[in-house]
């Protein structure tokens, strides 16, 4: 099968079309028929796209199962999978059959909820696959609609205020990205990605307006690039829209923002930046280093006082994303290979989070903390997989939480110990916020009076959380074969980058020395 | 002089009908034969747009180079033709409803069509200035059709005032170049305005004239009239007037800085940078606080001026040809969107408040759905056609150097998608209104917002393949 990749994304949308179309009706019939049509094709697609991951060759670091269309004004429609994507693309497969399965409770416009769903799965498999600039540009940007919809119409009470908030701001950050993808478009005279990773934009040193931009035409794309992906990440101080469109969205909106659509920034960053853009990328790091680091450190603390548990668990997304962005501007084996880890595992746990969140938030209808507490004495198997799931995201080892950040703190410590060892602090103050929502809302007596008749999880949702389990652990216990997925392509990557910049004249200070200080010590 | 009149056949038939239809219907039954009078123009037009857009690709001149027959006025003449026959066809059942259904309407919208037929073709300044005359004296009349609204006339004569303060300009213009070039005729002017030689009363000629093509084109600081009569007018007449006129006038201005003034594209292009940012802007901010949306749609089509003035700005060949695919999809959405306004109604009379479109979702879900394709297009989002338009402006920017108009651009289209953005929240979890709108059966309405809301999303596949022509028109207009 030569053209896999388009399949396998177009084929929720496929099913979205004939959910438009055929079904009638908004009675219970045509709810359940919705839910479970929705179910079988997200579920089908996870199957074809295990048939991707069985093609895969990881010890091939070209693209593999490229597809090449013509389209129009010059431009293609062309797909393609590397170690980067791959896996991205298993998750989100992977995650999608849950989401859908964890809004089986929803009961408005049921119809529409699952078209939404699907359309957006089906955009942002091609943001993982895409390979010709506009061609991302096109999926990463409608997905804001089908986003926009789901905040805005199954949301919260202030659903408005962070619908809008979510769609302008990101908006805000893509449109400068299209304007240095046709910068580069006009450089050089291709959007193929995999020609462009191979294109060297000048970087030598110019002033716009009288500033002095190091780095030259390298610099001003990364930065235009750097705007939108880091608002998507979202990186502080431009993550303010993450909070809230959390807080507002419906728990599978919640899921597939932070277990998905979070990962579009760093997947960005290691298919444009750090490829197009080494010499850009360099001279920005230690930039994107402090930021991370104060990431890391002030979320986490905000995380600290938050009394809405959703906005708690956003917080603590931003805190862990701040280590991917870390690892990849690291851009030592370590660094990328623990950013890669870290965001898929960040899927698992963070979606999970959610998950949890949004089983106590069904039976009560809040998600205020103060409003839980001993939770643990009605529903032990929630305080089970609750408390594994704030372990892991505190990075106990044992979980997949751990490796992504050990890997990132160790790629960094290589290339700027100060950074690293701020960054470290994270690590406590997670588990002090991660701990303490735990004590909180499962510890302790039940005393309220309104929690009194609640009930433990069912079976359905106990069947959410199990491969999500088990994920967390195996790939905790056992990295291997994600690690091996993604090692030649992140090496070929590293490589690429590192004879970019020593050719550029932008060999790495701090790395060398770290180098000529350890063959001395030998 | 056969082959003169040969080339101009097409406008002649039009003309021909226009007035035959007028005194056909002045001795017979008047205003009953409207109906009638309407479908049959609109016919005509979509004839004579396939007898264009199958005509020969060859340049030819008539007139002593007066009247260009060239693929850019075909282009540009199969896009205003159709864009006009189907808003003929979408006024009928408003019109007939509020009993404006006047014999005259046809006929004055085929008029206007000839004087914008006129306009694309002009290879000389008489020539641009008789078309330019003929459609909007049609057009003043049009917008007072309503004579007992004080709105209508009021936009009528506002139009009128000001349009005439522009033909004014204009025509001062290009009398000033006319005495700085010694000619009317384009070919004359080109020579005669070379980069760096160009007189300062040149100069002055060519600003005047870009002020006066930039109030038909309604881009700022021009634009003042457009809200107003857009608001003021029969809905259908300001579908109309958001459609052909724009092609036409942003047609002759095309022809006019490249046939005229080719030779000296350093000294236009920074005015017209400038013109598109300041309409750009002013389209996306002033929308913010509008509610009623036809003002909202004037103040989009100033936004949406300034965004195809951008590949004019560009000043080369690829820039042309962004303008005219930007024209032709903009037509596109600008239909969709103006028949479902004009479904917009409440007890029989139409509204124009947003607001009335709360949860209009829930009652209509294919049209809202449609709608809300057309109005992310209009906002420039993927996956709809939108995109396209703006790729392709942007792209002749960037070539033409001019990444800071790129950056200004997208800026804009960021803050404009604020309103169109509203106008779905209202559609789709906004609060239902005290009293729903009108259950408006109009299958022809209907079918078309249907059809253009899949063809923005259809169309990203080829575009419904203008891109060949369009890259073939500009080639030809650009020396």
């Amino acid at each position: 099968m030569f053209n896999l990749l388009s399949i396998v994304t177009f084929l929720p949308a496929m099913a979205a079309l004939v959910l438009a179309i055929f079904l009638k009706g908004s009675d219970e019939a045509a709810n359940r028929n919705a839910k479970w049509l929705a179910l079988f094709a997200t579920s089908a697609t996870f199957l074809a796209s295990l048939l991707i991951l069985a093609q895969f060759d990881p010890s091939v670091t070209e693209f593999q199962m490229v597809e090449e269309t013509s389209w129009i004004m010059g431009l293609s429609y062309k797909m393609g999978v590397d170690g980067i994507s791959v896996l991205f693309v298993m998750l989100t497969t992977f995650c999608m059959p849950l989401v859908i399965a964890a809004s089986w409770d929803v009961s408005t416009r049921v119809k529409e909820y699952m078209i939404a769903f699907l359309v957006l799965e089906t955009l942002m498999l091609g943001v993982f696959m895409a390979l010709d600039l506009v061609l991302f540009y096109f999926f990463f940007e409608a997905g804001l609609i089908p986003m926009f919809l789901v905040i805005g119409i199954w949301g919260g009470a202030n659903r408005i205020y962070a619908s809008f908030k979510f769609f302008l701001y990101t908006l805000l950050g893509s449109v400068l990205m299209l304007v240095a993808m046709i910068a580069m478009y006009a450089d050089a005279g291709t959007t193929d990605i995999v020609v462009l990773m191979n294109h060297s934009f000048a970087t030598e040193t110019f002033a716009v307006l009288g500033i002095q931009i190091i780095g030259g035409m390298q610099t001003l794309l990364f930065l235009a690039f750097f705007a939108s992906l880091a608002v998507k990440m979202p990186m502080w101080p431009v993550h303010t829209w993450l909070p809230d469109a959390h807080v507002q969205a419906p728990t599978a909106g919640s899921v597939v923002l932070a277990a998905i659509l979070l990962k579009m920034g760093g997947y960005g960053f290691l298919r444009f930046c750090l490829p197009m853009f080494p010499v850009g990328s360099e001279v920005m790091a230690p930039l994107v280093y402090w930021m991370s680091a104060i990431a890391i450190v002030y979320t986490s603390l905000v995380a600290l006082v938050q009394s809405d548990m959703k906005k708690l668990i956003a917080y603590s997304s931003v805190a862990h994303m701040g280590y991917v962005t870390m690892g990849i501007f690291a851009a030592n084996r370590q660094g990328v290979d623990g950013a890669i880890f870290q965001m898929i595992s960040h899927g698992f746990i963070s979606g999970a989070l959610f998950l949890c969140v949004g089983v106590i938030y069904d039976r009560m209808h809040t998600r205020d903390i103060d409003a839980y507490g001993g939770l643990v004495n009605k529903m032990p198997a929630y305080a089970v997989i609750f408390m594994f799931f704030s372990m892991a995201n505190v990075g106990l080892p044992g979980t997949s939480g751990f490796i992504g950040e050990f890997l990132t703190l160790m790629g960094m410590f290589q290339v700027n110990t100060w950074v690293a060892m701020f960054a470290t602090t994270g690590v406590i103050l997670s588990a002090a916020y991660g701990l303490w929502l735990y004590r909180r809302v499962v510890m302790g007596d039940l005393i309220k009076e309104s929690l009194k008749s609640i009930t433990d999880m069912n079976w359905r949702e106990k069947a959410i959380f199990t491969p999500l389990i088990a994920a967390t652990l195996i790939f905790g216990v056992y990295p291997a074969p994600i690690l091996d997925r993604i090692g030649p392509s992140v090496a070929a990557l590293v490589e690429h980058y590192d004879t970019a910049i020593t050719e550029a004249g932008f060999a790495r200070e701090i790395g060398v020395q770290h180098a000529d200080a350890q063959s001395a010590s030998h | 002089m056969s082959a003169d009149l040969t080339l101009i056949l097409p406008e002649i038939v039009l003309a021909l009908f226009a007035m035959g239809s007028l005194v056909a219907a002045v001795y017979t039954v008047k205003d009953e034969l409207a109906g009638p009078l309407l479908w049959a123009t609109a016919g005509l037009m979509g004839l004579l747009a396939v007898w264009i857009g199958t005509s020969g690709p060859d340049t030819q001149t008539g007139f002593n180079g007066m009247f260009q027959d060239d693929p850019f006025s075909h282009y540009a003449k199969v896009i205003i033709l159709l864009a006009s026959a189907i808003v003929l066809i979408m006024s009928r059942s408003y019109l007939e409803k509020r009993k404006l259904l006047r014999f005259e309407f046809p006929a004055l919208i085929a008029l206007s069509v000839v004087g914008m037929m006129m306009m694309v073709s002009a290879g000389d300044l008489i020539l641009l200035y008789m078309g330019l005359e003929l459609q909007s004296l049609a057009l003043y009349v049009v917008a007072s059709m309503r004579r007992d609204s004080v709105r209508s006339t009021e936009a009528g004569l506002k139009y009128f005032v000001l349009g005439a303060l522009s033909s004014g300009l204009l025509l001062y213009g290009a009398s000033l170049v006319y005495g700085f070039s010694g000619t009317t005729q384009f070919a004359g002017i080109y020579a005669a305005a070379e980069h760096g030689h160009v007189s300062v009363g040149l100069l002055i000629g060519l600003v005047l004239m870009i002020a006066g093509m930039g109030f038909k084109v309604s881009a700022v600081p021009f634009h003042m009239w457009t809200p107003d009569v857009y608001e003021g007018a029969p809905t259908p007449v300001t579908a109309f007037f958001a459609t052909a006129p724009k092609v036409a006038a942003l047609g002759l201005f095309a022809r006019v800085m490249h046939d005229a003034f080719g030779n000296a594209v350093a000294d236009w292009s920074q005015v017209i940078a400038l013109i598109s940012v300041l309409s750009m802007f002013l389209g996306a901010f002033a929308a913010i606080g509008q509610t009623d949306i036809k003002r909202l749609m004037a103040y989009s089509s100033i936004a949406h001026m300034g965004y195809a003035l951008v590949g004019l700005a560009a000043g080369n060949v690829a820039g042309v040809k962004a303008m005219l695919i930007y024209m032709a999809l903009y037509v596109i959405m600008n239909v969709g969107t103006f028949a479902f306004i004009l479904t917009m109604e409440r007890d029989g009379r139409p509204v124009s408040d947003i607001r009335n479109l709360g949860m209009y979702s829930a009652r209509e879900p294919a049209k809202a759905l449609a709608l809300l394709a057309l109005l992310f297009s209009l906002a420039g989002i993927p996956p709809f056609i939108g995109f396209w338009g703006k790729w392709a402006v942007l792209v002749a920017a960037v070539d033409a150097n001019m990444i800071w108009l790129a950056v200004m651009a997208v800026i804009a289209s960021v803050i404009g998608a604020y309103y169109y953005l509203r106008i779905t929240y209202y559609m789709f979890f906004g609060d239902a209104p005290d009293e729903p709108m009108d259950d408006v059966r109009n299958p022809v309405l209907y079918g078309l917002v249907i059809l253009c809301g899949i063809a923005v999303l259809v169309g990203i596949g080829n575009l419904f393949g203008i891109e060949g022509p369009a890259g073939f028109a500009a080639a030809a207009l650009v020396n």
